[in-house]
């Protein structure tokens, strides 16, 4: 799964929903793969207004990528600045969690990653 | 007529084979109403103003990735804009692992330029990993069903150690792949018991700007179930229409599909 898909992901446990620390997901143990996926720099910057910037740079650091700046930059400001374009491109669009595990920082659960396949199904007393 | 994706790789004694619910979501979905409601809801193009941000597709149960492959591989035909994210979850990993496969088979056939982008596929609980608030476009064929008692997943395939060994050496038992399938078809009462569960998550799961939609068949008691949706609280109001139909019998249409949203 590509790294952009822990912005849309959070804890499966219930009572976890309502914490802020459910989300994001923290990867763990991540064995990293790199597609090749040609620049859409307006998938960029339409993916700006809808992205958690915070979540995203816990997730960039926490995977050994560059820090993010503090501020998401402005659709102009993106479209003007090719290294960021480049380095989003990488991190978001290019980038794949293959194996690990996906932890939850409220609870400590931990959600395996298998082959680019992440479980969320909870063992029985969890549900 | 945009091409069906093959899935002539996927295991069909596990994972469930595409048939006339499947088509019946590829016909709507492309269908002139469908598209224009689409491009219009998620609007891309100057004209229309500065664009929406990228919409987030999500199809739960999606067995084989047959409809799954088609909205990614004709976002620019469906959606009139190709920025759009796909994300399929199942609870039987080999539709996750079969779905992958569909979709990386059936983007190049259509050109890339005209195709949307596949983040990957997740083993899960309906919706329970998705972040709240989120999905812009959802899609559910579920078990749908009436059966006497819902089935439910082998432990070995729950997940944990075992769970890599049985599903990379493919040493599932005859019992374990029949479960499999009737998972991806069993209901429960009336066909609705994991519908239901689904329908009431859409407030939390949908964005303000998302869409559902959701196949039934005529046991369902669909007016009943649209009336019901028509009630919800979170946002709204709440609408619930039939946006395509297939196997007329008497009078009856067996399979429907509904198109949830907020006014």
């Amino acid at each position: 799964m590509k790294v952009l898909t822990l912005n849309f992901l959070s804890c499966a446990v219930k009572s976890c929903k309502s914490s802020s620390d459910s989300f994001p997901l923290h990867p763990k143990d991540a064995e990293l793969v790199s597609d090749d996926v040609e620049l859409n720099q307006q998938l960029l910057v339409n993916l700006l207004p809808r992205i958690d910037w915070n979540a995203l740079r816990t997730t960039s650091t926490e995977l050994g990528f560059p820090q993010l700046p503090e501020q998401p930059p402005t659709a102009e400001e993106l479209q003007a600045d090719a290294k960021m374009l480049k380095d989003l491109h990488t991190l978001l669009m290019e980038t794949q969690i293959n194996e690990g595990k996906l932890v939850c920082g409220h609870c400590g659960h931990e959600y395996a990653v298998r082959e680019g396949i992440a479980n969320f199904l909870l063992p029985s007393h969890l549900v | 007529m945009l091409s069906t994706p093959s899935t002539s790789h996927v295991p069909y004694e596990r994972v469930y084979e595409p048939a006339e619910d499947s088509f019946l979501l590829l016909d709507t979905l492309s269908s002139s109403s469908e598209t224009a409601f689409l491009s219009q809801r998620f609007p891309s193009t100057p004209a229309q103003g500065p664009s929406s941000p990228a919409p987030l597709i999500l199809e739960i149960g999606i067995g084989s990735g047959v409809v799954l492959a088609f909205l990614t591989a004709h976002a620019q035909a469906l959606f009139a804009r190709r920025d759009i994210l796909t994300l399929g979850i199942d609870i039987n990993r080999f539709a996750c692992v079969a779905t992958a496969q569909t979709v990386a088979k059936a983007r190049p056939q259509s050109g890339s330029s005209g195709a949307g982008y596949f983040l990957g596929t997740a083993q899960g609980d309906l919706t329970s990993a998705v972040r709240p608030g989120q999905v812009d476009v959802l899609v559910f064929n579920p078990p749908y069903v009436p059966t006497a008692e819902l089935p439910s997943l082998p432990p070995r395939l729950l997940g944990g150690d075992t769970d890599d060994k049985v599903t990379r050496e493919k040493k599932t038992t005859y019992k374990e792949d029949s479960t499999l399938l009737a998972l991806s078809y069993a209901g429960g009462r009336d066909g609705m018991e994991i519908t239901e569960r689904l329908i009431a998550a859409l407030p939390d799961i949908l964005s303000n700007r998302g869409v559902a939609y959701l196949l039934l068949c005529a046991q369902n008691k669909p007016d009943e179930v649209k009336g019901r949706i028509r009630g919800m609280k979170g946002g709204g109001p709440w609408r619930a229409e039939t946006v395509g139909t297939s196997g007329k019998q008497a009078g009856w249409e067996k399979l429907q599909i509904v198109r949830i949203w907020r006014e």
